[in-house]
């Protein structure tokens, strides 16, 4: 809820609340919509094309409308990559082809910011794979990218920096470690003896179990990052012979954040080390 | 990728073997899909009807208010049969009655009205909701595999029996025979159950409604044209041609004229058999697929593709070349016509004060051809209309988020389709001009002056086209929601008056307020610029605004 239209606001297609303040790259995005834009980049999320025109027509008109140079190269590799027949009229396409389109003619750009509203959703697993690469090397070179998204995984997988928005407002906002600092870890650990757990503070939903194999108990349990010292104490005291300490997902984050609440929720994601939406990179 | 799950489907061949058989189920859901398809045509589905059943009885009225008497019917029947131009427009006229009259007046063309009803109807409710992906999700329901196929032609059936039913009762009332009546009803309907037949099978053709569509069009365009040649042609020319395609049929069944009822059966057959194959062809294919490839086009844009301006270009010359050659046929041919307009005015003093009242002027000729003017704007401004309302449709369709995304600004990207509207609309004129004046003066001698003047005459009509595309452009930068409504209403307003106000000897301050009052009646008519000057302003001004609007508001479908 509210992704699409923080987007909208950032191309200058709609304008703020009065009360709001937005700025991208430095600028106000209404009133300096076409300089802007020249910077940057946008995949929408439901995709529509002009059904007469091709693929391949499609791709190089989006880029001279931005004022991109021609870069032949690039842009033949990328749909070698995503496999897209760029001689097919727009109307034959799928929704995976037209996202396909639109992502091509963004990742052939050379503009500093990636603007991306739910890319994936209609690219198979393999197309979305290749998409993360994509996103992984523009990435390490340096580029700016706005992920808006509701894949979780995807965008653990991609974000240095998620703000997670919900029912309009952003409720979270940090890198992933700063999220997960606030939370938990999974702690799954065997011991000769049984562990005792008497006076800790802060461990939730722990079960002992009996191990089948070799003598010993098993221990799972989430632990506040706090009780985390205290409780590798009384493991090591129990005679400890397998840890794992795993940093929760961001789907247990944010399931944890809102299992309770009825309102829809949904994260942006960003990379690099740059605060997305409202701040310049 | 496509992942299949749960019980296994049936295989290709025997979902083809159920289709040939027709299976039990095959038409399950058809009557549930018609109403459906039904409710979604009651606006349409009765304005369609009403636009042919006015059209002939308007015409009945028409001839029997201005040709009262048998002799003045008569001639005119001899000098319209002896003039190829009419021949070519509305073909032969048999007998002499007013209801001979109106159904050679209005005939072939409320059937091809019918027909155009027909393909429209029929496709939107079978490739169109293929295409958009309608029928999948319907499909999956208890609905076999032909109800939508048959559900359309349902509602075909039903359109066309309505236009029968409203024109056996309408014609009667104006004084008309009730056995000529019904046989011209049939004739108009049966020609759109041919139609049926055929756009059900080029539903089946194509993956796209556009082609489809374009396909069943162009079949009835060459139908009228096939009826054109034919008629045209005369007594010792291929009269076999307008047997040939549903069109002249309608000629042949001669209402009011000794009905020659036999003629109705080769729609009925056309319609039998179109919809029997289209049945077929259905059977043997995929969901989605057509049976014509769709054929690959550039893999790359030519360098000409390069801007806002460009784009919208390439968005709209195709519909443009459309209007143009439309023009070109409807003006070289009504041009032809007024070689002669005086002898078949005729005694008919009441059609005299008409074309006199709507051209503006005495002179019989001048007073037709700048008719033809006038209706040249008129039509011209529709395009206009459309032209501009192009914008609406690229912002409702998403498809201006991606050029505004890219460096081009709102203002650029308004004004590259009101360029396109504003070129077009003065290539039409032109075009119309030139015709009309070639038309003309190939039939009457000293061609060259007629189409320089004709020319000069279709481009006077520009300046009232521009203050009607204005509104379209006024609005849609102000109320994008309303631009539709306000621009055809601005068009529809100027329409009535320019063809009916004179008639109805409206007030000219009424009569004022349509742009097309303040034309020059060209030929014969004096020019007088300052009009023209002050209606050119008015009309960039009403753009000017429209771009101004469009930068403050907000941008999307709302």
């Amino acid at each position: 809820m509210g992704k699409t239209t923080t987007i909208r606001i950032l191309l200058g297609l709609l304008r703020q609340d009065p009360g709001g303040t937005v700025s991208l790259l430095g600028g106000d995005p209404w009133r300096d919509a076409t300089r802007l834009h020249a910077r940057l980049a946008y995949v929408p999320g439901d995709v529509t094309l002009w059904p007469g025109l091709t693929g391949g027509e499609i791709i190089d008109l989006l880029g001279r409308l931005r004022g991109d140079g021609k870069d032949g190269k690039r842009r033949a590799e990328l749909i070698e990559r995503f496999r897209l027949d760029p001689s097919k009229k727009a109307r034959a396409y799928s929704k995976g082809n037209r996202q396909k389109v639109a992502l091509i003619a963004a990742l052939a750009s050379d503009t500093e910011l990636l603007l991306l509203d739910e890319p994936t959703s209609g690219l198979d697993p393999l197309m979305e794979e290749v998409f993360r690469e994509a996103i992984t090397a523009e990435r390490a070179s340096g580029r700016t990218v706005l992920l808006s998204s509701h894949i979780l995984s995807e965008a653990e997988a991609l974000a240095d920096r998620v703000t997670i928005i919900r029912g309009g407002r952003a409720v979270e906002t940090g890198t992933l470690a700063e999220l997960r600092h606030l939370t938990r870890t999974t702690v799954d650990a065997e011991t000769e003896h049984p562990v005792s757990l008497a006076g800790l503070e802060g461990i939730h939903d722990a079960s002992l179990v009996k191990a089948t194999t070799a003598e010993g108990t098993r221990l799972r349990c989430e632990a506040d990052n706090t009780a985390l010292p205290a409780l590798l104490r009384q493991l090591t005291g129990a005679g400890l012979r397998t840890l794992t300490c795993r940093p929760p997902t961001l789907e247990e984050l944010f399931l944890r954040h809102y299992a309770d609440q009825p309102a829809r929720p949904g994260p942006v994601g960003s990379t690099p080390q740059q605060a997305p939406a409202g701040s310049s990179s | 990728m496509t992942v299949a799950t749960g019980r296994t489907q049936p295989g290709p061949s025997s979902r083809a073997d159920r289709g040939r058989t027709g299976g039990p189920g095959s038409l399950a859901g058809t009557s549930a899909l018609a109403k459906f398809a039904l409710r979604r045509d009651r606006i349409m589905l009765p304005a369609w009807a009403y636009v042919i059943v006015i059209g002939v009885c308007s015409n009945a009225y028409t001839f029997a208010r201005l040709y009262k008497t048998a002799a003045s019917r008569a001639s005119l029947a001899t000098t319209s049969n002896s003039n190829p131009a009419l021949l070519f427009l509305y073909g032969r006229l048999n007998g002499d009655s007013v209801g001979a009259l109106t159904a050679w007046r209005y005939g072939v063309w409320a059937a091809l009205f019918a027909a155009l009803m027909t393909v429209f109807l029929v496709i939107r409710h079978t490739r169109a909701d293929e295409e958009a992906g309608r029928l999948e999700l319907i499909g999956s329901a208890g609905v076999g595999r032909h109800a939508p196929l048959a559900a359309g032609l349902t509602v075909a059936v039903v359109a066309n029996l309505l236009v029968t039913v409203l024109l056996s009762i309408a014609l009667p009332l104006f004084g008309l025979p009730l056995a000529g009546s019904i046989a011209l009803a049939l004739a108009v309907a049966t020609c759109g159950l041919a139609f049926a037949g055929i756009s059900a099978v080029t539903a089946q053709l194509t993956a796209s409604a556009r082609a489809a569509r374009g396909i069943a069009i162009t079949v009835l365009g060459a139908s009228f044209l096939l009826r054109a040649v034919g008629d045209a042609a005369g007594a010792s020319g291929p009269g076999w041609l307008t047997w040939l395609l549903p069109l002249g049929w309608t000629e042949a069944l001669r209402p009011f004229a000794g009905e020659r009822w036999w003629a109705l059966l080769l729609p009925v057959a056309i319609f039998a058999a179109g919809a029997a194959l289209a049945f077929m062809l259905a059977a043997r294919r995929d969901l989605d697929a057509g049976l014509l490839p769709d054929r690959p086009g550039r893999p790359a844009a030519s360098t000409a593709l390069a801007g806002p301006l460009s784009l919208a270009w390439r968005l709209q010359w195709p519909a443009l070349a459309a209007w143009a050659a439309g023009y070109v046929i409807l003006f070289a041919v009504c041009g032809a016509a007024g070689k002669g307009i005086g002898q078949m005015v005729g005694t008919s003093g009441a059609l005299r004060t008409e074309l006199t009242r709507l051209g503006g002027q005495s002179v019989i000729v001048n007073a037709y051809l700048a008719g033809l003017m006038l209706l040249a704007g008129l039509i011209a401004a529709g395009y206009g209309v459309a032209a501009v309302l192009r914008l609406r449709a690229e912002e409702s369709g998403n498809l201006a988020d991606p050029v505004l995304a890219g460096s081009a600004g709102r203002a650029r990207w308004g004004l590259s389709h009101i360029m396109v509207a504003v070129a077009g609309m003065a290539l039409l004129l032109a075009v119309g001009g030139v015709a009309t004046g070639l038309g003309y003066g190939l039939r009457a001698g000293d061609a060259g002056h007629w189409v320089a003047g004709m020319l000069g005459g279709g481009l006077a009509e520009l300046p009232a086209t521009l203050v009607i595309a204005g509104v379209a452009a006024a609005a849609f930068g102000l109320a994008a929601r309303a631009s539709v409504a306000a621009g055809w209403t601005a068009l529809g307003l100027a329409v009535a008056l320019s063809l009916f106000g004179p008639a109805l000897q409206l007030s000219p301050w009424i009569l004022d307020a349509s742009p097309f009052t303040h034309v020059p009646h060209l030929p014969g008519g004096r020019v007088s610029v300052p009009p023209l000057a002050w209606m050119s302003a008015i009309g960039l001004g009403l753009f000017a605004v429209g771009l101004a609007g469009l930068r403050r508001r907000d941008i999307g479908r709302g």
